[in-house]
């Protein structure tokens, strides 16, 4: 009998890391990807937390792992359309021309990041010295922090949640690493800047996962990084092409007015254009926050309201990379226990 | 100022960084280094037994001076008893008695 083939869409973190378990458990994978290597959004990250990991170490090993003789890797292009004869028959069309067949389909289309020019009043492409937390990670690749005029900045901001917990966005979740990573990038920034002032500007710290609330204080004390409760409310841009910007001090009750070399946006996760058009052309239900809806949120994650449709990293909701490796592997196990007919939750 | 019109202009309440005078933050950073460890989650300000009988706020006062409101902070300063039971509720060890202390210090030198 002809091993039973699995169907992936996008190989990011959460779709290679998905291929090779499953490869590994006996089956075939079909794996799709847009772009022309795997990786995903991690090809565009430096330094991972909390370990301050290279992000090329990880995805190196992500990249070996769909070598596997079982996993056949099409990159560059996308599906233009889906069908599913019934649960366990699916056959989806490339538009490269290619005709794939699969007994399950997994979604692992990731992630966008939130476009920081919508949320106008941070001058995202119209002020010179705003930047985004994606494009300070290639400054740290290049080694070298300079504002547009070419000097050393002596005072850098970080503004959190950009475009999440923000109804005038659209937004209302929480992207879940973006205060994480504000700890890491300042912590960057200061080895490379130390004489520098590096400020973040907060509502919340939600430092979720193991060793997150460390780190955070280890910025405090050992990186002297200051944070600031309040959310940006403007910035404008003065002669010297700074930025100044205007919040509240909340914790002092007063509003604050300063200018800022660099203004890092930390922006947010949204479901990404790959995941809309899946879930459009399977009917699968999306959660208010646009992510796509998994059957439930204890029993099956990985599952979708569509049988032998499955879900998995950052498709469902903003995850950090562990969170994604692990749900990935879940989803192998799921599907596994799907096409093998032994599911425990039904 | 000259009040001939029966009213004033209030001076500006925003706190302008860029301007202010920040040599008591770095003061405070210098001598007491826990006190960068603060989260603002008010646990002193709660337990303070200056701030239960005044409008004294430990929590808000580091803050100000953090900020380089020193004016506003060196007004409130005296009003803590050096009790020292903040200290011992602080989730992140910040040494807020010896930060006082500090503080009291720095606005004597200075006369603020
Ligand atoms: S993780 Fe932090 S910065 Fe990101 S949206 Fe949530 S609270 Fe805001
Ligand atoms: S030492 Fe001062 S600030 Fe601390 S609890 Fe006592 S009175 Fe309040
Ligand atoms: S108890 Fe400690 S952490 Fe909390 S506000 Fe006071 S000094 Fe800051």
């Amino acid at each position: 009998m002809n091993p039973m083939n699995v169907i992936i869409i996008g190989a990011g973190t959460a779709g290679c890391e998905a291929a090779y378990r499953l490869a590994k458990a006996g089956f075939t994978v079909e794996l799709v990807e847009k772009e022309c290597t795997p990786g995903g959004n991690l090809n565009n990250w430096f330094q991972l937390f909390p370990d301050r990991k290279q992000a090329s170490a990880l995805r190196q090993l992500l990249q070996q792992q769909v070598e596997h003789p079982s996993i056949r890797l099409h990159t560059d292009t996308v599906p233009v359309k889906i069908e599913r004869q019934d649960a366990r028959h699916y056959a989806m069309e490339l538009d490269n021309g290619a005709r794939l067949e699969g007994n399950a389909l997994l979604v692992t289309t990731g992630f966008r990041t939130f476009d920081a020019s919508r949320k106008e009043e941070y001058g995202y492409g119209i002020y010179e010295n705003v930047i985004t937390s994606v494009e300070l990670e290639n400054y740290f690749a290049n080694r070298q922090i300079l504002t547009s005029t070419g000097k050393r900045p002596e005072r850098i901001g970080l503004i959190q949640c950009v475009g999440s917990r923000d109804e005038k966005m659209c937004n209302f979740h929480c992207s879940k690493v973006c205060c994480i990573t504000a700890v890491k990038q300042a912590m960057e920034l200061r080895e490379l800047l130390p004489d520098a002032e590096i400020l973040c500007f907060y509502m919340d710290m939600r430092m979720f996962g193991p060793g997150y609330e460390e780190m955070y204080r280890e910025a405090q004390e050992k990186y002297n990084i200051k944070f600031v409760r309040g959310r940006l409310s403007e910035a404008s841009e003065n002669q010297a092409k700074q930025v100044v910007v205007k919040c509240e001090d909340t914790l002092v009750g007063k509003p604050m007015r300063m200018t800022l070399d660099l203004m890092v946006l930390m922006v947010g996760m949204e479901a990404s254009d790959g995941s809309r058009w899946v879930a459009k052309e399977l009917q699968l239900p999306l959660a208010p926050n646009g992510f796509i809806q998994p059957g439930d949120p204890h029993y099956a994650t990985n599952r979708t309201a569509v049988e032998g449709v499955f879900v998995a990293g950052c498709a469902t909701s903003p995850m950090n990379l562990t969170d994604t490796l692990t749900d990935a592997r879940s989803a192998a196990l799921a599907i596994g226990e799907f096409l093998n007919g032994n599911e425990h939750y039904n | 100022m000259n009040n001939i019109w029966g009213f004033t202009i209030s001076s500006a309440r925003v706190i302008d960084y860029d301007k202010n005078d920040r040599s008591f933050a770095q003061y405070m950073t210098d001598t007491v280094p826990s006190s960068q460890l603060c989260i603002g989650c008010g646990g002193c300000t709660a337990t303070c037994t200056a701030g239960a009988l005044t409008d004294f706020n430990i929590r808000k006062l580091q803050m100000l001076v953090k900020r380089g409101e020193n004016r506003e902070a060196g007004e409130q300063m005296h009003k803590c008893m050096l009790c020292g039971k903040c200290l011992l509720v602080c989730p992140r060890g910040v040494d807020t008695r010896r930060m006082i202390f500090a503080m009291l210090k720095y606005i004597d030198n200075q006369k603020l």
